[in-house]
């Protein structure tokens, strides 16, 4: 997958689309967008199980909890991960 | 798009390329959409307090709802399926 930029990117003979670049482009804003879910979900989650009444600032233990919350949430997100990307080979190994 | 007649075919062709590898890409933003979704519900299900790790009991259970999950949603396609072919709404 990772090779193509650079066989599209010379845009061919007076090319009016640089492949290379608009591919670039196309997953640099999946990329992001990917991320920003991420962290919203991220910050949901580890806000219900890390802050309790929320005082006049995060205290240590909330930040601790906040720092570990967000290293689980993503081991999970990767477990989730694994475990779908194989189901989904499973199921296309069946058809 | 309303010029297409006028490109090259070799510019047509570098379209109907880029079509197809952005149709790629769209198709892995659906995996990690899906991933996004799972996560959220099995961490609900399986993550009680977040530890140092993530201990042996709570990824089997991020497995097992991933699976669940997916076995849930054909059962409720297939019975609505049959559900709609016999009439009823």
């Amino acid at each position: 997958m990772e090779g193509y930029s650079s066989e599209f990117s010379a845009g061919g003979a007076g090319g009016k689309v640089d492949t290379g670049t608009i591919m670039e482009q196309v997953k640099v804003q999946i990329a992001v967008a990917n991320a920003q879910e991420l962290l919203q979900r991220m910050t949901d989650k580890c806000f219900k199980k890390c802050i309790g009444k929320p005082g006049s600032s995060l205290d240590n233990s909330e930040q601790k909890c906040i720092a570990m919350c967000m290293d689980r949430y993503m081991d999970a997100w990767n477990t989730v991960s694994r475990t779908y990307n194989a189901r989904l080979q499973k199921e296309r190994a069946r058809m | 798009m309303d010029n297409f007649e006028n490109f090259s075919s070799s510019d047509k062709a570098e379209a109907a390329e880029l079509q197809r590898m952005i149709a790629i890409e769209q198709q892995k933003a659906q995996f990690q959409a899906q991933v996004h979704t799972f996560t959220d519900v099995c961490w609900d299900k399986c993550v009680d307090s977040p530890g140092s790790k993530l201990d042996n009991r709570t990824e089997t259970c991020l497995v097992n709802c991933v699976e669940r999950f997916i076995d849930t949603t054909l059962t409720i396609t297939n019975r609505f399926t049959q559900m709609v072919q016999k009439g009823a709404h």
